[in-house]
Parts: C-alpha cells; sequence; structure tokens
C-alpha cells in the first residue's frame, strides 16, 4: 500500500516521514502512546516534545526564574515577600504549548500528505503490519519499506508498589497535583534534572543513587553539578536502593544499602523513578519478522545506514543498540536516511561529536569525550587538559556561587592539540556549546581557540582564554576580567 | 592574633596626612606578613583602602577587618607617598585600561621592569571612578550587569506566567540596583590593583604627558610632577564619550555613559540622543527597570552593523516600550524652574521644532579618543586628523619607534575590550617574548546587549553584497520562537537569524547574525567555527542541542532568494 511506514510518531519517525512524503513517496505513520500504570497518555510527537525535553526545560525554566525572584531583589527590584509557586499554573500552561505542538505535528503531517494512524503497529508478516486504535479496530498495511521509531519508556524498579504508587518522568510533567516531598530514584539526567527543578520550585528533593552520578558524563563535571544541587537544598543519599514501597497516609519507601545491612526508610508525598528507560521493541513483533535484537537490554542493532538485519527494515532513534538518545539525533538520522532511500543521497548520520546539555539546575554542556574517555582512547600523557572557574558577571551582584562554574577542553598534544572534548558547566550552557560543536566538526584547535577574541561579557569567551593546564596543578579560581 | 594575609595591597587616600599614613602602616605591619601602601585619588576620602586576596574591604572607622583597629583616620589633606624622582622602565604603559593593563602584564610576566600610568579625568559633570579603563567602570561591565537588571524585570512578569505567584506592585529602586553593580565595580577595580601588585607592574596614579619619545610627565591631581622614562612606551588611553558641542546647554546639562551608571538616583524620564549601541543599549535597560525612556536618532541605528538587524533591534525596543524620535536632531536644552530639562529639536521629517521635558538628557553620540593631553605632536605620534586616533601599523607601532598604541586610541581598530586585551598581550609578547605572531582583526565576534540581544561576526549583508555582490552571496535566515517565550507569551517577532555564506559549492560562511537572548553565549562559539572557515553544509552537519536558540543556526535552510516564509514551527 506504502512506500514507507514508520512506526512510532516521535522526533526521528515524524522527521523521516515528512521528508519520504517531501521527495514524493507515499507515506504512513503509526503512532500510539500506551498509557503508563498510573494511565498517563499523550498526542502525537513522542517522548522529546510530551514527556521529555519540552515539558522538561520549560519546568527548569520555571525554576530559573525562581532563582531570578532572589536575584531581582539585589538588582533593585522590590515587591512583597512572600512568593510562592503554584505548580497547577505551570503545567497547565506547559500542557497548553505541548498541547498546540502535538497539533501543529497532526496538520503538517497533513500538509505534507502523511497518513497518520493513530494506532498500535506489529508486525504479522513480512512487509505487513496489524495496526490496532484504542477501540481495538484493527487495519492491515503493507509497504516497501519499514522504519522503526519506537523509542523508549521508563523503567521500572521491579519491586513491590513502584508500578501502583511511584510516578515516572511520563507522570510527572502532567500531573495535577503538585509532587511535595519527593523521592527521586536513580541518577541519570532524566533524575538529576527533574531533582533540580523540583528543589528549584522549593520542594523537598532527595535523590537516591545507587553507584554514580550521570553515568557516560565526564565524572568530575557530573560531581560538580551534583554537588552544586546539594548547595542549593537537595538532598543525596548515595549507595543505596529502595526494596518496597507501600503506601499509609503518605508513601513510604523502604532501602538497603548496596554496601551493608544497612536499611533506610522514610514517607513521601511521591515517589519519582528515573533509573533508565527500556526501548519499545519487544512487542511489536519483530520475531515474527526475524529482525534482531540485542536481548540484553532490547534494542535494535543497525549498520551505518539505520539498517536493521532485515534489508527492507530500518531503525532510528533511541532504540538503537549503541548510538545516542537524543532528540536532534532521531531527526537528523530520519532526515538523512529518507533522503538516502529516496533522493538519491549518500550522506549518513554523523554519531561522532554529537553536544548535549543536562539541563540540571547549573547546566552543563558537552561535546566530544569525557576525561575518562579521552584518558582510555589516547592515554593521558598524550592530552593536555585546560580549565578554568569562572564567576558569570550576572551572578556578582546577587554574589551567588562563585567560582562554581566550571569549563574544560580536552586536547590531543599529537594531533596539533586538537579539541576532543568540551565540557562546560554554568548558565546557558547549551547556548555555549552550540556554536562549539560547530567548531570541533570544523576541526577546532587549541591554537583557533586562543586565536578567537571573545565576547565580554559573557561565559562563552571563557573558552577563549584558557591558559591553566589540569597538569600544573595551578590555581584556577577567577577574579576579575 | 596570627598575621592574616601573605599579600595585601593598602591604599592609602592622598588626602589622608603622613600621621595616618603611618598609623595604617603599623597596623598592617601587625597583621600582614607582605603589603604595599599605595597612594590612591579614587572617591575613598578620609578612608584608608585595604585589599587581600580573596576580598576588598575599606577600612574606615565604620568598617574594619576582623582584629584590625584604628583609632582615626580621618584628617586634612595630607602628603602624597608617591615615589618621585627618575625611573627606569623597560616598558611604560600610559592608560590602565583592558589593554593597557594586559600588554603590562604580559610584559612583566618576561621579567621585565614594567609601570602602568592611569588618570581619570573627571568628566563634565564629576564623575570619575577606579583603575581599569572604561570596560570595568563605565562600560561593558556596568551596562552588561543593569541589562540584566532590565533581564531580571521581564524575568519577574514571566514568572508569573510560569507558576510564581507575586504580589503587585512591584518596583525598582535604582539606587538599590547602583549601590550593587558600582559595589562590584569597586571590587574589580582593587582586583586590578592586586594582579599588578601581583605581577610586580608599578602602578601611578598619574596624568601622563610626552617630555619625549622615552620620557613621560606625570602630574597628580594636585599638580605634582613625576618623570617616568621607559625603553617602550605604549599608548592605551582609550576613548571618552562626545558632547555635541553646538547644541546650547548640552555640556551644562547633558550626561554621558560616564555618567549615568554612577548616578545615585533615578535620571527619571529620560532622553537619550544618538543611535549608536552605547545609545541603544542605555536606553533598552532604562526602559526596562521602568523609566520612561525616549531615543533620538539623526539617522540610522547601529551603523556599522547588518541594518536589518538593527532594524529588527530597534523595532523589538519600541515594542518594548521604548520611544523613538527618529530623524530627529537636538538644537538646545533649557533647564526649566521646577529643575528639569527643557530639550528643543528639529524633525527632519516634518520640518518642524519640538519640545518636550525630561529628567535626564544623555549624549551618546559617539566617543573620541583622549589623545589631546597626550602632547603627541612634540615626538611626532602621527594622528588621523580627522579622528583624532593614533595611526598604528600591523604590530601597533606608531610612527615613532619604541612607542606603540593599542585599543579604542587606535585608528581603524574595533573598539572592543577583548581586541584591546588580545591586542596588547600579542604586543607584549612580540616586544619581550621573541613572537612574531600579530593581532588579528578579522571575524571579531561582539554583541550588543539591547533588550533582545544581538550577537554577530563577520560581515554584514551589505558587506558581503559589497564585497561579492548579491549573486554571488547566500543568505539563509530563519524567524524562531524560544521555548522560554511560548509559555510566558512573548512576542517572538524579532527572534531572528541569518547566515550570510558564499553561493558557490563550498558556501564558505562570510557572516552569522542572531536576534535572541543569550546572543553573546550562541555567537561565540560559532565565531570559532567561522575563524575556522566552517561552510554551510558542515554547520548543517552539526548537530543541535534540543531546545535551545542557538541549535535553530544548525538547522538554517531557507535562503533569502527563494522567497519562502522562514518561519520555524514546531522541533
Amino acid at each position: 500500500d506504502y512506500d514507507l511506514i514508520v512506526i512510532g510518531g516521535g522526533s526521528g519517525g515524524l522527521a523521516c516521514s515528512k521528508e519520504a512524503a517531501t521527495l514524493g513517496k507515499k507515506v504512513m505513520v503509526l503512532d500510539y502512546v500506551v498509557p503508563t500504570p498510573l494511565g498517563t497518555s499523550w498526542g502525537l510527537g513522542g517522548t522529546c516534545v510530551n514527556v521529555g525535553c519540552i515539558p522538561k526545560k520549560l519546568m527548569h525554566q520555571a525554576a530559573l526564574l525562581g532563582q531570578a525572584l532572589q536575584d531581582s531583589r539585589k538588582y533593585g527590584w522590590q515587591y512583597e515577600e512572600q512568593v510562592k509557586h503554584n505548580w497547577e499554573v505551570m503545567v497547565e500552561a506547559i500542557q497548553n504549548y505541548i498541547g498546540s505542538l502535538n497539533w501543529g505535528y497532526r496538520v503538517s503531517l497533513r500538509e505534507k500528505s502523511v497518513t497518520y494512524l493513530n494506532s498500535y503497529g506489529e508486525f504479522i508478516e513480512p512487509h505487513k503490519i496489524k495496526a490496532t486504535n484504542r477501540k481495538g479496530q484493527v487495519t492491515y498495511h503493507t509497504a516497501e519499506t519499514f522504519v522503526l521509531a519506537t523509542g523508549e519508556r521508563p523503567r521500572y524498579l521491579g519491586i513491590p508498589g513502584d508500578k501502583e504508587y511511584c510516578i515516572t518522568s511520563d507522570d510527572l510533567f502532567s500531573l495535577p497535583y503538585c509532587p511535595g516531598k519527593t523521592l527521586v530514584v536513580g541518577a541519570s539526567y532524566v533524575a538529576l534534572e527533574c531533582a533540580g527543578f523540583l528543589a528549584g520550585l522549593g520542594l523537598d528533593v532527595t535523590v537516591m543513587v545507587r553507584s554514580i552520578l550521570l553515568r557516560g558524563f565526564d565524572q568530575e563535571m557530573a560531581e560538580k553539578v551534583g554537588a552544586h544541587m546539594e548547595t542549593h537544598g537537595v538532598k543525596f543519599i548515595r549507595k543505596f536502593v529502595p526494596v518496597q514501597a507501600s503506601a499509609s497516609f503518605r508513601l513510604k519507601v523502604t532501602a538497603k544499602s548496596t554496601e551493608g545491612p544497612e536499611i533506610f526508610e522514610e514517607e513521601y508525598n511521591t515517589v519519582l523513578i528515573a533509573v533508565g528507560r527500556d526501548a519499545c521493541t519487544r512487542s511489536i513483533g519483530l520475531e515474527t519478522i526475524g529482525v534482531k535484537i540485542n536481548e540484553k537490554n532490547g534494542k535494535v542493532p543497525v549498520n551505518d545506514e539505520e539498517q536493521t538485519n532485515v534489508p527492507y527494515v530500518y531503525a532510528i532513534g533511541d532504540i538503537l543498540d549503541g548510538k545516542l538518545e537524543l532528540t536532534p539525533v532521531a531527526i537528523q538520522a530520519g532526515k538523512l536516511l529518507a533522503r538516502r532511500l529516496y533522493g538519491g543521497s549518500s550522506t549518513k548520520c554523523d554519531y561522532i561529536n554529537v553536544p548535549t546539555t543536562v539541563f540540571t539546575p547549573l547546566e552543563y554542556g558537552s561535546c566530544g569525550l569525557a576525561e575518562e574517555r579521552a584518558i582510555e582512547e589516547y592515554g593521558k600523557q598524550n592530552l593536555e587538559v585546560y580549565h578554568s572557574l569562572f564567576w558569570p558577571l550576572e551572578w556578582t551582584v546577587p554574589g551567588r556561587d562563585n567560582n562554581t562554574c566550571y569549563a574544560k577542553i580536552i586536547c590531543s598534544k599529537h594531533d596539533n592539540n586538537r579539541v576532543i572534548g568540551f565540557h562546560v558547566l554554568g548558565p546557558n550552557a547549551g547556548e555555549i556549546t552550540q556554536g562549539f560543536a560547530a567548531a570541533i566538526k570544523c576541526g577546532l584547535t587549541k591554537e583557533l581557540l586562543d586565536e578567537t577574541i571573545g565576547i565580554h561579557p559573557t561565559c562563552g569567551e571563557v573558552f577563549t582564554t584558557m591558559d591553566i593546564t589540569k597538569s600544573s596543578g595551578q590555581d584556577i579560581t577567577q577574579r576579575g576580567c | 592574633m596570627g598575621k592574616t594575609h601573605s599579600s595585601l595591597l593598602i591604599s592609602v587616600s592622598t588626602r589622608l596626612n603622613d600621621q595616618a599614613c603611618e598609623n595604617v602602616q603599623e597596623r598592617a605591619e601587625w597583621h600582614y606578613t607582605d603589603f604595599v601602601l599605595s597612594p590612591e585619588d579614587g572617591g575613598s576620602d578620609g578612608k584608608a583602602l585595604a585589599c587581600g586576596p580573596a576580598q576588598c574591604f575599606i577600612v574606615s572607622c565604620e568598617t574594619q577587618p576582623e582584629g584590625w583597629r584604628h583609632p582615626s583616620f580621618t584628617g586634612p589633606a595630607g602628603g602624597t607617598a608617591a615615589a618621585t624622582g627618575k625611573n627606569e622602565y623597560d616598558l611604560l604603559v600610559i592608560g590602565g585600561g583592558s589593554g593597557g593593563l594586559a600588554c603590562a602584564k604580559e610584559a612583566a610576566q618576561f621579567g621585565r621592569k614594567v609601570a602602568v600610568l592611569d588618570y581619570v579625568e573627571p568628566s563634565p559633570q564629576g564623575t570619575k571612578w577606579g583603575l581599569g579603563g572604561t570596560c570595568v567602570n563605565v562600560g561593558c561591565i556596568p551596562k552588561k550587569l543593569m541589562h540584566q537588571a532590565a533581564l531580571l524585570g521581564s524575568a519577574l512578569k514571566d514568572a508569573q506566567h510560569y507558576g510564581w505567584n507575586i504580589a503587585q506592585p512591584v518596583h525598582h529602586t535604582w539606587s538599590v540596583m547602583a549601590q550593587a553593580v558600582q559595589n562590584y565595580v569597586k571590587s574589580l577595580n582593587w582586583g586590578h590593583r592586586v594582579q599588578l601588585q601581583d605581577k610586580k607592574v608599578k602602578y601611578f596614579n598619574l596624568k601622563g604627558s610626552f617630555s619625549d619619545s622615552h620620557t613621560i610627565r606625570g602630574l597628580t591631581k594636585a599638580g605634582k610632577e613625576t618623570i617616568v622614562t621607559a625603553e617602550n612606551i605604549v599608548i592605551a588611553t582609550g576613548g571618552r564619550p562626545k558632547y555635541p558641542t553646538h547644541v546650547a546647554g548640552a555640556l551644562e546639562y547633558g550626561i554621558t555613559s560616564d555618567d549615568l551608571f554612577w548616578l545615585k538616583e533615578s535620571p527619571g524620564k529620560t532622553l537619550v540622543v544618538g543611535a549608536s549601541y552605547v545609545s541603544l543599549e542605555c536606553a533598552g535597560f532604562l526602559t526596562g527597570i521602568g523609566l520612561d525612556t525616549t531615543v533620538m536618532m539623526r539617522s540610522i541605528p547601529l551603523r556599522g552593523f547588518d541594518q536589518q538587524m538593527a532594524s529588527l533591534v530597534t523595532e523589538h525596543m519600541e515594542s518594548y516600550g521604548t520611544k523613538f524620535l527618529k530623524r530627529c536632531f537636538p538644537t538646545t536644552v533649557e533647564k526649566l524652574e521646577n529643575n528639569r530639562l527643557q530639550v528643543t529639536w528639529k524633525n527632519t521629517d516634518l520640518g518642524t521644532e519640538e519640545t518636550d521635558s525630561f529628567d535626564t538628557v544623555m549624549w551618546a553620540v559617539g566617543r573620541a579618543p583622549d589623545t589631546e593631553t597626550l602632547n603627541l605632536e612634540t615626538v611626532g605620534v602621527k594622528t588621523n586628523s580627522e579622528t583624532g586616533k593614533i595611526i598604528v601599523d600591523a604590530s601597533e607601532a606608531t610612527s615613532v619607534p619604541h612607542i606603540y598604541a593599542v585599543g579604542d586610541i587606535t585608528e581603524g581598530r574595533p573598539e572592543l575590550t577583548p581586541t584591546a586585551i588580545a591586542a596588547g598581550k600579542l604586543l607584549a609578547q612580540r616586544l619581550f617574548g621573541q613572537s612574531s605572531e600579530l593581532m588579528d582583526y578579522d571575524n571579531v565576534p561582539t554583541t550588543v546587549f539591547t533588550p533582545l540581544e544581538y550577537g554577530c561576526v563577520g560581515l554584514s549583508e551589505e558587506a558581503a553584497v559589497q564585497c561579492y555582490g548579491s549573486d554571488n552571496i547566500e543568505v539563509y535566515h530563519a524567524y524562531y520562537k524560544p521555548l522560554e517565550f511560548t509559555v510566558a507569551e512573548r512576542d517572538a517577532s524579532q527572534c531572528y537569524m541569518k547566515m550570510v555564506c558564499l553561493r558557490e559549492r563550498e558556501q564558505r560562511i562570510l557572516g552569522l547574525h542572531f536576534i535572541g537572548p543569550n546572543a553573546g553565549e550562541v555567537i561565540q562559539g560559532f565565531a570559532l567555527g567561522i575563524k575556522c572557515g566552517a561552510t554551510y553544509p558542515q554547520l548543517m552537519k552539526t548537530i543541535g542541542i534540543h531546545p535551545t536558540c542557538a541549535e535553530e543556526i544548525t538547522k538554517l535552510h531557507i535562503t533569502k532568494r527563494s522567497g519562502l516564509d522562514a518561519t520555524v514551527t514546531g522541533c
């Protein structure tokens, strides 16, 4: 029936289907959100728009504005002392915006003549899927090519009471009531971002961490992110894992130490689980048509053209094995895939040097290698690490967090001091990192950084004047301009 | 009690008498292992100032560091401890601004004997400030902090959309902001003093002029003379705001950016004359903190900048509440009986004369170099007769051997702090460090901190058209909406970006222009890319960071030539 059927209407799936349609193909997209155990569900657009980047950054912004309110008094603004945050107002505003995005996606699919089906798709035979809608009505569709873009959903703990009493990020952003005293389980970026903005809105927040913060990220940076959160009121319980959640008046969580017999018990209004995400690949009939998945994590291995072991089935986005779980990566991969399939292009998606930002209260932007990874790959003696603390000008007047923001670049000594890792911890880290990522793409070296003139007074300019190496052990606290 | 700091610079007001100075010295010896007393003209009347490595504090009867007790710091104007007599230096820098200090400190790193002369001639309204030059005292720093105050005003409005309940009314108090900004600036002044001290650069609070090509005659405020001789001399005295001399009452009643940041009370209803970035930035933050603000401009805004961007900037300011009197120029300023200022101007469009009264009139009609008092003609340092700026070659050398110039005083250079710093450093490296590296003035990024910020690097569209012809350039552009604006229900009509590229296959990027929040942070990294010779396809291969404003740059795909709608929709 179709040239292309895309299963999953998230960032990657939509980008791929729209691009294919632009190239004149007959395209169908299937999207279906299985409600969470608490019954939360949402519209077209996938994780990013509904339960990811968009609501998360808006809530982060709400928290930053809370900080801005405190700062504003130091800058001469005067108003009544008592300022309270109203969760419902925020959620309604954010959900309204998301609603407009859902609608926007529907419109743009229609404009591009992509057939949209709000149904659950599963393979029943080669080139053929069964689509089941909310009412249980079934239709069948065939296509020449398929793209899997079903993404991931939050993982639960597998302990008594988790699905009954706990929520995940799938529920948090549309929660109709303020979560109150909250335990966040996990130390992923999702966990830290959520804990960060909840604390920023004035809630009592505790993060329970089994082992390390922000696995996969530069650990020096990760620890600094955590330290900043701790100084701003987030409590951390390290090396504990929950064993049970039960409800009395409030929610009671029991946790045990990962190192000894110690038991921790505490009551919360909300428990948010953020211990990772699982690919939605186990119930879409992949075994029927022979698409292999990595049994351990459910992810789909693909070649460098996003092709699975079954030639007419491709996969993009969060379900890819060993690739990055980021919206812009999925979009890029989806677009380029469509262009290769239907536009005669040969450009492949480049998964190297992809920049990203963690929107914790102190934002963390990075591109390229973590210091640990760089040492593994290049050897410590072949690297030079330049670093500097900095104090954003805007923070001087409110006198906050001096020598907390941090910049670090990792250079390969024997390759012209090429920059192989870029890390920044500070306000607007995302905005800062983007341009540097472009420069890294163009072969950025330390020499070029030194030759570039800074924009004064910004945070980004710190990278143009870095002259202290980590190996020198010199003091990096900053004074003056 | 043990000695608390290992290194300390103690600045003593020149208005202290000798006995008071001795008392300070005695106390300092008691508490500190290593310190220097230094005379200071700055506004520290009747007080000694002390600056430690970690903090700065004013020593007076009211505020004393812990453990510091002193009987009396008040006294009549007395002697100065300034060194007198002849000095031999490897390098003497005239002007302690960004460029001068950077050059001096760098030279000192090479083990050279270096001195810096700095002297702030009070503004016609009597405003003066400490070490550090324009940027620190009356430029970038206070400007961006007041801009931040204005942004926080918008944040207060946004916050309500994000669920924060703020009881009305909300007021802004100028004096609270000004005090906080001024305190921070003062701490930077001291930071600079400490750095000079740490790097063993001799600092003279003197006004310098040339006696001969190796000799500078320095004068204190009181007229006391010091002669300083040096092998090499760097002129870095910067520029000061211009007054329109032909406008009656301008000098008498008007202020400039030299005064604005040091006002103790709110300027009230303000007329800002000029369309430079200084004018628009000041008018922007004054509007943002709730003042009735008008910009009067004779011709185009932000001359030299991309004009499409410039008009978006002013268009946004208009919607933000700044009033504009376009194609108007002032003729007189008079003081009314109620102390307000009555300004009369000509409207060149209508050919009419109009008038209104203001609390403050600020001139932002350009800046002029501070070369007159330097006595340059004596030594033969050539200046541009029109601009008064010093003519330098690619190595910052003037027409006289061993005399150099950096920063705003040099002809044809961008008037920017980071360029002055880089030029000063490189100059010192060439003079003393066996370097031959020249300063590269191409592709210098900059940002105008108007309410909606405008950052750019490389060529404006006009300049690109002029250099390459409109058939040979491709302009990619987009109107975008910052995510944070959505919930806040803010208008994003002027959030716009464009990339000017060559049209040929490779599509090298010639210029990048961005209007929106955090424009400075956004542009900085891209400036590097452009320095690396980035091409349009390379930028398109860069993956975005979601959700940011900067990611829109990596997604630019609509050309101006196509005439297609450039509004970004969805993610």
